[in-house]
């Protein structure tokens, strides 16, 4: 049977001469980003605004705008109604009820239920949520934290394991992917709310895993060949690398194209969030993290640590592909 | 590389089987493993987001525990400087600024009311030996006792201790199934009800502190005064929103006959003459002794039962109670003397609680997600099942074993400990179907290379297991550093999506490296082949 290859074999494609264009493309797409999260800011969800989120679904798609002046009469504050999935489903949000006990909330809730329900025969309500400002507060500081943290841990980990250059570029790279996603959040209006948080979080990781593998081709390279030039061993190792970026990419991307159209209405922006966090990561382990390698003077060292030798290690080995310095 | 001792083969498929086996109960209809009795079987427990219900983040004020800590202590300082001879009188006594002064008649008694006080403000805090409060003396007659920072927070911790127990027994009482009540925190508590219809009785019933009293009504009181709110010398007027007389008010006397500590027992049955739903309840001996004496001099007039200054209800009283047992009747509903029983039952909540954060979800979205989600997963193992097949043809298969083994042992490792699928949690999974066979994808690329560069093929694929495993100890390292982070800080369903991540991360690294391994070997022993497909 003859085997599929989505990527061909001896590849050999000069990722770092395309260095400079590629930088200058990020830093333009990562200003881009930065600009329209603080222009536009993002929507965030019930979780950490505070407020009130009620979902309904309806027998038939309703009328917005009358939707709209039957919340409104509630006299509840302003409400924004959101489609979600399909056109049957709608949110709407309120903001946080004033004199904020418990109570309120809940007659708040039955008075929109009922009016609905009215104006709209047939129409079920799915769930609702409520958060407190206090609440939600805390959850945007723990939000944060996390992602911090786990750039940081990641980062140590790197240094640890491999050398500050690694360390400092996995962490770039990161924020490189932090930023294009919280980009794309601002740009298209999506609700950011805390199971997004939970997506950026996989992407980190996710994303770091795909570094991680080019990293550590890049050291084994340092060590199998001591005098060549590293942008060649960035080269080389990104090449061949690069089929199993393109495989595990690819089968990533195909669990999360079924998630994203059979999931549930309810995982679709969590699912959007991680699809885009594997292109980007993906692009930014190629451009962002092995190319800064670079950049930061990484170079093989002159005396280092004995390799690990076995049998096999030391067997021959056949000619590399790119020419030596 | 091909010396794979059978030892080692039998433990990996012992622990696969021990592990899919336990899958098993989850997978079946709750029905069937119902039957099975007392052999265990433990389940995945499912999420409120996909089996509907009602999520509750209920929140106590800490200063209202250091507020009425600091009425407590007043009131044990007026005893007990009473209590024993010579009596220390004592005047001018504060709670202002969180701190209780007062001043001592007599200077002369200084120490010993420094004694007493060392009696009751407790030897100290825990293991530390901090004190619950520092005493000062100021100006030589005047006591100060301030609250330490140890003290209060071994109160907070108490109190809310016992909030978390009263909270679980109300809701017990309500009869739903499986609630999770968790204390979180300093000073917050989750409650997790499964399923619930009416999240409003819930919230109803944990909102109450449930400060109970009975008293005596004054009947003295004329419409008018009601109304004006004005209350005959000794007396006070109530909210009474059932009042069978109109006005939504009533005056009762000012002292408690009886206070719900002294309360025993509570519960809604029926009256044997009017088969109607009544109220039994049972007060201690001291309380039982107490309320014959006041119903003996009260008979015929109404007393009022009192849950957190609003009056209840208000039987008259027909006959002296004695033996401490009594029957409530009036226009109860079942419902509503089953919910008066409960309030009276399960005690008072040490500090007020409220509600800051609340979800509920209908059953038929938490279904429907249950059901995509399944779709999606099925869809997703199948997807990648395929593609790993045409890319690494046999390697391609062990991969696809390890994967739908993998799957299995995450389910079965979930029920294992207790864990909850949440809809996020259901993205995990698909998520680490994924990248479960990226360990593989690295194994097999890297065998592939290696036969590019000459090898032999036992040398290509034990290069390409050595060589890829460490990448894979490292990547997946890194990916576990952002899981734990996530379990940590992630509240609710993040926490779900962590925990499914993580198991993910342990067991696929199991079933990608060494399952297929041991595939690998035993077929290259077997066969021996020259060239490989790969």
């Amino acid at each position: 049977m003859k085997l599929l290859k989505l990527v061909p074999d001896h590849t050999n494609i000069d990722f770092v001469r395309l260095r400079g264009w590629a930088f200058g493309l990020t830093l333009l797409l990562s200003v881009l980003a930065v600009g329209v999260t603080f222009y536009k800011g993002l929507n965030f969800g019930v979780d950490f605004e505070g407020g009130l989120m009620i979902e309904e679904r309806f027998a038939t798609p309703p009328d917005l705008d009358r939707l709209r002046d039957v919340v409104d009469a509630q006299g509840l504050g302003e409400a924004s109604l959101q489609q979600f999935g399909d056109p049957r489903t709608l949110t709407i949000r309120l903001p946080v009820q004033e004199g904020a006990d418990e109570g309120a909330t809940n007659a708040a809730v039955k008075k929109v239920e009922t009016a609905i329900g009215q104006a709209f025969p047939g129409a079920t309500f799915s769930r609702y949520s409520t958060i407190s400002g206090k609440v939600s507060g805390e959850l945007i500081r723990n939000g944060v934290l996390a992602v911090v943290l786990a750039v940081l841990g990641i980062g140590l980990f790197a240094i640890v394991r491999f050398e500050w250059q690694f360390g400092v570029s996995t962490i770039a790279a990161i924020v490189h992917d932090l930023v294009m996603t919280l980009g794309f959040f601002a740009l298209t209006q999506f609700e950011f709310d805390l199971n997004i948080v939970a997506a950026v979080l996989t992407i980190i990781g996710y994303s770091i895993n795909d570094k991680i593998v080019i990293d550590d081709r890049i050291r084994e390279n340092m060590r199998r060949y001591r005098k060549m030039d590293m942008r060649e061993i960035v080269n080389l190792s990104v090449n061949e690398t690069l089929p199993r970026t393109v495989m595990t990419s690819v089968t990533i991307l195909l669990a999360l194209a079924a998630l994203l159209f059979l999931g549930g209405h309810v995982l679709r922006g969590f699912t959007a969030a991680m699809i885009l966090g594997i292109v980007v990561g993906t692009y930014s382990s190629i451009y962002v993290s092995s190319s800064l390698l670079i950049t930061l003077g990484l170079r093989a060292d002159p005396t280092p640590e004995k390799v690990k030798t076995s049998a096999i290690d030391n067997a021959e080995r056949v000619a590399p592909r790119t020419p030596r310095a | 590389m091909l010396d794979f001792p059978r030892w080692k083969v039998v433990s990996i498929w012992l622990t696969i089987a021990v592990l899919c086996a336990l899958a098993i109960p989850s997978l079946l209809p709750q029905r069937i493993t119902d039957s099975w009795g007392s052999f265990p079987h433990p389940r995945i427990n499912l999420g409120l987001d996909l089996a509907g219900g009602s999520y509750l983040l209920l929140e106590a004020d800490v200063n209202d525990v250091a507020t009425s800590r600091l009425e407590t202590m007043r009131e044990q300082v007026q005893t007990e400087m009473r209590r024993q001879d010579p009596r220390i009188e004592i005047g001018d006594i504060s709670t202002r600024g969180g701190r209780l002064s007062f001043l001592l008649r007599n200077p002369a008694q200084v120490d010993a009311a420094r004694e007493r006080l060392l009696a009751i403000t407790g030897g100290g805090v825990g293991m530390t030996g901090q004190r619950e409060w520092d005493i000062q003396v100021v100006d030589s007659s005047r006591l100060v006792l301030t609250p330490t920072q140890a003290g209060l927070t071994q109160a907070v911790d108490t109190a809310m201790g016992d909030a978390t127990e009263v909270v679980r027994r109300r809701i017990d009482e309500l009869g739903t199934r499986e609630p999770t009540i968790i204390r979180q925190g300093t000073n917050r508590i989750v409650v997790q009800v499964p399923g619930l219809q009416n999240p409003q009785a819930l919230k109803d019933l944990l909102g109450k502190t449930a400060k109970l009293e009975f008293k005596l009504v004054d009947e003295t009181a004329s419409p008018q005064q009601l109304v004006a709110k004005q209350a005959p010398a000794g007396s006070q007027v109530l909210a009474y929103p059932t009042n069978p007389a109109g006005i939504p008010l009533i005056a009762v006397k000012r002292s408690a006959i009886l206070t719900g500590d002294q309360l025993t027992d509570a519960r809604q049955e029926f009256s044997q003459q009017t088969n109607e739903p009544q109220v039994a309840i049972t007060f201690d001996s001291q309380g039982g002794r107490k309320f014959a004496q006041v119903t003996r001099e009260n008979v015929n007039k109404p007393f009022a039962i009192i849950l957190d200054n609003q009056v209840i209800s208000a039987p008259n009283i027909n006959e002296p109670i004695l033996g401490g047992r009594a029957q409530i009747s009036g226009s109860f509903t079942t419902e509503s003397a089953n919910a008066l029983a409960i309030a009276l039952r399960s005690g008072k909540l040490p500090v007020a609680l409220k509600v800051v954060e609340e979800s509920t979800v209908g059953p038929d979205l938490g279904a429907e997600s249950i059901r995509a989600g399944i779709l999606a997963s099925a869809v997703a193992v199948a997807l990648v099942v395929a593609f790993m097949l045409v890319t690494y043809g046999r390697f391609g298969v062990y991969a696809n074993l390890a994967v739908v083994i993998n799957v299995f042992v995450i389910v079965g490792v979930l029920a294992l400990i207790g864990g909850t699928l949440t809809l996020p949690g259901i993205a995990g999974f698909v998520l680490t179907i994924g990248t479960a066979v990226d360990a593989n994808v690295l194994i097999n690329e890297r065998i592939r290379e290696e036969r590019r560069r000459g090898r032999t093929v036992s040398q290509a694929i034990e290069l390409g297991y050595s060589e890829a495993s460490r990448t894979i100890f490292e990547a997946n390292m890194t990916h576990a550093i952002s899981g734990i982070i996530m379990f940590i800080l992630g509240s609710g369903p993040v926490k779900g999506f962590a925990v499914v991540l993580l198991i993910g991360i342990a067991t696929s690294v199991f079933t990608a490296v060494l399952f297929t391994r041991m595939l690998t070997v035993q077929w290259l022993r077997r066969t021996k082949p020259k060239t490989i497909n790969i």
